[in-house]
């Protein structure tokens, strides 16, 4: 029950992007077309994934018993910049296209904020480990969601007559908006 | 201080071999040629050709998408050896004269108007049967109206030097 308390929460009340605003570079910048914004959700939930277990795993077995805690950001961010260069080499050697399509975006997942911010997160809320991987999974799972939200809506705005004033990233940005005030919604839900 | 330092450098180390090790295990066999040539390129990733970055500025050069001469830091000499590289001829002369500017001859002018409805940057000033001529500050030397003047009568020249722009030879290397 805590566990679907944790995905529930994460997935939609405490939603990385649209509640806690952390990623919203690859938010606005890989949301073109649906099937990118699939491919940028799943190289993220991989990549966010490995970075909040091994980071529990460095906190808890390294930093802490060696009482090296104030390292904590820079290892961190070693880790995810090790996991982010792993997912890369993998996408390529995986799938050419999808790793096209990306293109400057996947190493950028280096400082997308969601990953090292929910492996922090992870930390200050002292979860376990299988809460921590539970965490990071339903975290990436919502940017996966929001991102394909996002992504069909502004497909469908790209055929939309949209005032020439507001066309293109204007009205991305107040799409974005108006589906964070929905995401607020699900506030009561746990 | 002292576990913090070994703690840095063991990551580091054990990373960075894993990473070495699964470059080897996922190597993708691209081009070739498009390694060679994107080891040529300055790998500054400034991105001035217009590309994301070099190797992806390599990519189209090998492909033929992009002149050898699109890369500014590489100037003429990196240029040069993508020429020969690839067995492209190109006027190296052209490169080396220096910025130059339009210059309409107006013996031959017969005031058509189409090269200044040809200029991107309203450089060239005249009127329908009026000599035309170029004003320079706004020339960008890309040659359109040498190609639309049926005259001919168009040339790039460097630029007259008056008292503004005139300046003192630099000294012959000895």
């Amino acid at each position: 029950m805590e566990m679907l308390y944790i995905i529930l929460g994460t997935v939609l009340v405490n939603n990385v992007v649209l509640v806690q605003f952390l990623g919203l570079c690859p938010f606005m910048g890989v949301s073109n077309n649906i099937s990118t914004a699939i491919g940028m959700g799943l190289a993220t939930t991989a990549v966010l994934t490995l970075s909040a277990t091994s980071g529990w795993l460095i906190e808890h077995w390294i930093l802490a018993p060696f009482g090296l805690q104030f390292l904590r950001t820079l290892t961190f961010i070693l880790v995810v910049a090790a996991v982010v260069q792993f997912t890369e080499l993998y996408l390529r050697k995986t799938s050419q296209t999808l790793y096209q399509s990306l293109g400057i975006f996947l190493p950028l997942i280096t400082t997308n904020c969601a990953v090292l911010g929910v492996a922090l997160l992870t930390i200050r809320e002292n979860f376990s480990f299988i809460e921590s991987l539970i965490y990071g999974m339903g975290s990436a799972v919502g940017f996966t969601v929001v991102m394909v939200i996002f992504a069909g809506l502004r497909q469908r705005l790209s055929i939309a007559n949209v005032p020439e004033l507001f066309s293109g990233t204007p009205v991305g940005l107040i799409t974005a908006g108006l589906l964070s005030m929905i995401f607020m919604g699900f506030g009561g839900l746990v | 201080m002292i576990g913090a330092i070994l703690l840095l450098t063991l990551m580091g180390l054990i990373l960075g071999t894993a990473l070495g090790y699964a470059a080897k295990a996922f190597h993708v066999e691209g081009n070739p040629l498009v390694e060679e040539v994107s080891q040529m390129m300055p790998g500054t990733q400034c991105g001035q050709c217009g590309f994301a970055g070099c190797t992806p500025a390599a990519e189209a050069i090998v492909n033929g998408d992009a002149e050898v001469t699109c890369c500014p830091p590489g100037g003429t000499s990196l240029a040069a050896s993508l020429a020969k590289k690839l067995g492209i001829d190109i006027k190296l002369d052209s490169l080396q004269e220096g910025v130059v500017f339009a210059h309409i001859n107006s013996a031959l002018c017969t005031g058509c108007t189409r090269c200044y409805k040809v200029c991107p940057t309203d450089a060239i000033v005249g009127a329908n049967k009026q000599i035309h001529m170029v004003i320079n500050a706004a020339c960008t030397s890309c040659r359109r109206c040498v190609e639309a003047c049926p005259e001919n009568c168009i040339d790039m020249l460097p630029e007259q030097a008056t008292l503004d722009t005139w300046y003192w030879p630099k000294p012959k290397a000895a």
